[in-house]
């Protein structure tokens, strides 16, 4: 690594202030394209904020983000976004209860299909090769995630730790330049954590994906990221290596506790 | 038959010549759609490993561990082994670590097939302590690509090479395959054993190909049968039936998607013929009670009554009897809206013939199945006969007995009730143990170990483990098995232990089946922490003191065990593992380790001034590591009859 690579994501000095509170101010990141990269802080540091600014739920009051080398105007609509690769996973679940799991996978591929929807309706010709295609790589996302069990199980069926992984493989078959994952493993057992981690990990060294996360794990933001960024009240106070931002003394005074571990 | 329908390698080239490319030989659900191969792609498959296992070096009487799930892949691996013959050593996926240590190191492995990452790390593991072990093939690459070793090989790399050097030596294949012969071991299985190391069974193709032939005869199977391939592919079971009926006959072999997915891709499938040990049957049987509990109150009702018809007519049915007019009526409209469906929704609606095998069935799961009208089936075998021993006829069912001996067996009874038998599939010996050899063959008499008589119809009749069966202080017979068979008939039973030679009393240790308790438990709104908690709530020692009255009313019923009826009992702290060594992985019981192990709970169910006893227990996890828990476990009486 003698060269930097060129980030896929630059957000530079981004404040974001809801009344009279700044829940961003003036914070600068890079996500670099092959790495986990970690967006860790206490409770109401600002992580959420930055990944909506990132896909562009929120709008910065100021400061740019600029993906792929180009800058983003100011008003481009969160589907916009997303249509250019950044797929996100949610805090609190937001599947389509009432759908398979499949059906919900399925969705993740929406933003990559043409045809209309009479010709989907009949399913014929074209749409039909087409649809094929897309199950294809759902399918594959379901081989790697192994829930083939689930596949034709309505969401509302599952269980906490299941309804966590579909929604990973919902953002997994957007196949995303930019996989934004928040709080993937929150809730879940020591197993469930495992296991996450690892389809994290293999999604970024055998799949190729970009990721950031935010995590509270220490354990496993320390085990599986390239990168950290540390937040504390909307302020960036290090980023770096998971070695350099453990021995980094404000992070310990912020974040990790005692110095003494 | 001539001697070339006798080895594997030359009945699989003999079927790639016979049948029609569309003629489907193997499937495997994968990405959600089963994938087809013909005997031909078999054949090539087959082929392109063995010369890739021959461009390494394997050579002839090499072994070949064989470790995961019912993969297309493994059955060819077994099959590329044997011609070049070589010898598959099967392994059982869930092993602990010391087990396929032993195994591995005793059967001299040079070469291993595993099927994923999980079972590559096992192996890896074994071989940094067994050098002899020399490469390691894996079939599923996720998760190995930073895997890099030059003994570590990916099973199509193998058959890339396969086929260069097929290209330079076109004549190797055939040629090794001209040198197996009929008497050449094809197969070394390793039981489990309740006692000791595994011993290696040494099986050679002769013995797999006579006896599944005998079976398909037996039934009048054929080439459209289709099974679903999901039981360990190290037991003699699985190999029988997934691998020399298939092959004998010319079958389709369905590989499952997952473990998870059995009973989803076994409905889409629809078998014509199923072989499963009595779990697979309880098993099945907790999931239909488990679901009828959830269901409607007219459901519900309606399954209970149409269930006691069934149970009538079955009862007529097995005595050859004639059926009363009225219930023959109930029974069509119990099939039609109970029967029917369910069978279906078990993918059980094509069987021609299902067989329990490899342990005693409760009679009351068996006749369950039966009245349901699944041809369900008894039969009588062991690793070491190739499972060939006896096995029922059809119209000469009951459900107590394992049918007369099937073509070609002789079956005897020792002096001292021991069952000896003769069958084409008695083995060759213990791969390297002649004394374990002698004990149990001799002239050409295999020792079963199981105690047992012939029926007036000349049906066979187990009893018990001949060294099981004994006597209470006051003589009664008492055979653990028989009793411990009844009371996992209860849905919420998952294994028992019954206790009682030399003692005055029978007395038993419940292995509650947590799955379905827990589900009981939810419904009654009794909050619970863990398995051990849940087995100490009175209310669950109430559900479970049901279960055993009935069996003791059962018992009552014959005079001669009605003095084994059960006295005392306690719920386990734990559910019994084969990883505590406390039962073999085909789920038989070791009771001389459970009563060395658990001493003081057995002495505790006999001491009259005992309401409770403490245990301090072991467990070990997958991985090793091993913890310790407390827990104080009641005893009760039992009510007799």
């Amino acid at each position: 690594m003698n060269e930097k690579p060129e980030p896929i994501l630059r957000a530079e000095n981004i404040t974001i202030t809801f009344g009279g509170l700044k829940a961003l101010d003036s914070v600068s990141l890079e996500i670099n394209p092959g790495e986990i990269t970690a967006i860790i802080g206490p409770n109401g540091a600002g992580k959420t904020t930055m990944l909506n600014v990132i896909n562009g739920f929120y709008k910065p009051d100021q400061g740019r983000i600029i993906f792929e080398g180009k800058e983003r105007p100011k008003h481009m609509k969160p589907n916009v976004i997303a249509a250019q690769g950044i797929a996100r996973t949610f805090q609190n679940l937001a599947l389509f209860t009432g759908m398979s799991a499949l059906g919900n996978i399925m969705v993740g591929r929406t933003m990559k299909m043409r045809a209309n929807i009479f010709s989907q309706a009949l399913y014929w010709g074209f749409s039909q090769k087409e649809e094929i295609e897309h199950r294809k790589v759902v399918e594959r996302i379901i081989d790697f995630l192994q829930i083939e069990n689930i596949r034709r199980t309505p969401a509302s069926m599952l269980p906490y730790g299941l309804r966590k992984r579909v929604e990973l493989a919902r953002a997994l078959a957007a196949e995303p330049k930019l996989l934004l994952l928040d709080e993937p493993m929150a809730g879940m057992n020591l197993e469930e954590k495992e296991d996450i981690a690892r389809f994290v990990l293999d999604a970024n060294e055998e799949l190729g994906y970009t990721i950031a996360l935010i995590e509270h794990d220490m354990g496993v933001v320390m085990d599986i990221c390239d990168r950290i960024v540390v937040l504390d009240f909307g302020k960036k106070i290090a980023d770096g290596t998971p070695d350099e931002v453990k021995a980094n003394p404000e992070v310990i005074k912020a974040y990790l506790g005692t110095a003494g571990e | 038959m001539s001697d070339l329908a006798m080895t594997f390698p030359h009945i699989l080239i003999e079927n790639a010549k016979k049948f029609p490319p569309s003629k489907v030989a193997m499937r495997e659900k994968d990405y959600g759609i089963w994938q087809s191969y013909s005997w031909q792609d078999y054949l090539e498959q087959v082929r392109d490993f063995a010369l890739g296992l021959a461009s390494l070096g394997f050579k002839k009487d090499d072994k070949m561990a064989i470790i995961g799930d019912n993969r297309p892949q493994l059955y060819w691996g077994l099959a590329a082994c044997q011609c070049l013959g070589g010898v598959p050593v099967p392994l059982y996926q869930d092993a602990i670590h010391k087990e396929l240590h032993y195994i591995v190191d005793h059967s001299e492995c040079r070469f291993s097939l595993a099927e994923d990452q999980e079972q590559t790390d096992k192996l890896m593991h074994l071989k940094d302590e067994i050098p002899r072990m020399e490469y390691i093939i894996y079939d599923d690459p996720r998760g190995l690509q930073n895997y890099k070793k030059d003994w570590l090989l990916a099973f199509t790399d193998v058959q890339e090479m396969g086929r260069k050097f097929g290209r330079e030596n076109p004549d190797y294949f055939m040629d090794a395959v001209n040198q197996v012969k009929p008497d050449d071991m094809s197969i070394i299985g390793y039981t489990s054993g309740t006692t000791g190391n595994p011993k290696g069974v040494m099986i050679t193709h002769r013995m797999i190909a006579d006896c599944s032939r005998g079976f398909l005869q037996w039934d009048n199977l054929d080439e459209t049968e289709e099974v679903m391939a999901y039981l360990p592919m190290a037991w003699i079971g699985d190999h029988i039936f997934s691998y020399g009926q298939a092959l004998c006959a010319g079958f389709t072999v369905n590989c499952p998607e997952s473990t998870a997915t059995v009973v989803h891709d076994q409905k889409e499938i629809g078998p014509t013929h199923i072989f499963a040990p009595p779990r697979i049957w309880e098993n099945i049987l907790t999931q239909i009670m488990i679901k009828i509990e959830d269901s409607a109150w007219i459901k519900r009702k309606g399954f209970d009554y149409f269930m006691k018809v069934a149970a009538r007519v079955e009862k007529k049915r097995i005595a050859n009897e004639q059926v009363p007019f009225g219930d023959r009526i109930l029974y069509q409209i119990g099939r039609f809206l109970f029967y029917a469906p369910l069978v279906d929704n078990l993918g059980m609606r094509k069987i021609k013939v299902a067989y329990t095998a490899g342990e005693a069935i409760g009679p009351e799961i068996f006749e369950f199945y039966r009245s349901l009208g699944v041809n369900l089936k008894q039969l009588y075998g062991m690793t070491e006969s190739c499972a060939y021993v006896s096995m029922q006829k059809d119209g000469e069912i009951d459900s107590d007995s394992v049918g007369p001996p099937a073509p070609g067996v002789k079956i005897k009874i020792s002096e001292t009730g021991e069952v000896l038998y003769k069958s084409p599939g008695n083995f060759l010996g213990y791969y390297k143990n002649p004394e374990a050899t002698a004990e149990t063959l001799e002239d050409g008499w295999l020792h079963s170990g199981d105690a047992g008589y012939m029926t007036e119809q000349g049906h066979l009749k187990i009893i018990d483990r001949a060294k099981d069966v004994n006597q209470l202080n006051d003589g009664t017979m008492f055979a653990p098995k028989y009793i411990e068979n009844k009371l996992k008939f209860s849905p919420y039973i998952k294994e028992a232990v019954a206790h009682g030679m030399n003692r005055d009393y029978v007395a038993v240790f419940i292995d509650i089946d947590y799955g379905a308790v827990a589900n009981w438990a939810e419904r009654r709104h009794i909050a619970f922490t863990s398995y051990t908690d849940l087995a100490q709530k009175p209310p669950v020692y109430d559900l479970i003191q049901e279960a055993i009255h009935k069996v003791n009313r059962s018992l009552a019923e014959d005079p001669r065990l009605k003095n084994s009826q059960i006295k005392k009992y306690l719920l386990f702290h734990k559910e019994l593992n084969p990883d505590d060594g406390e039962i073999t992985r085909t789920r038989k019981v070791r009771r001389k380790f459970i009563a060395e192990k658990y001493g003081n709970l057995i002495e505790a169910l006999y001491d009259p001034s005992k309401e409770s006893v403490d245990v301090e227990a072991t467990i070990t996890y997958e991985d090793g590591r091993t913890t310790t828990m407390r827990a104080s476990l009641k005893i009760r009486d039992a009510e007799t009859f």
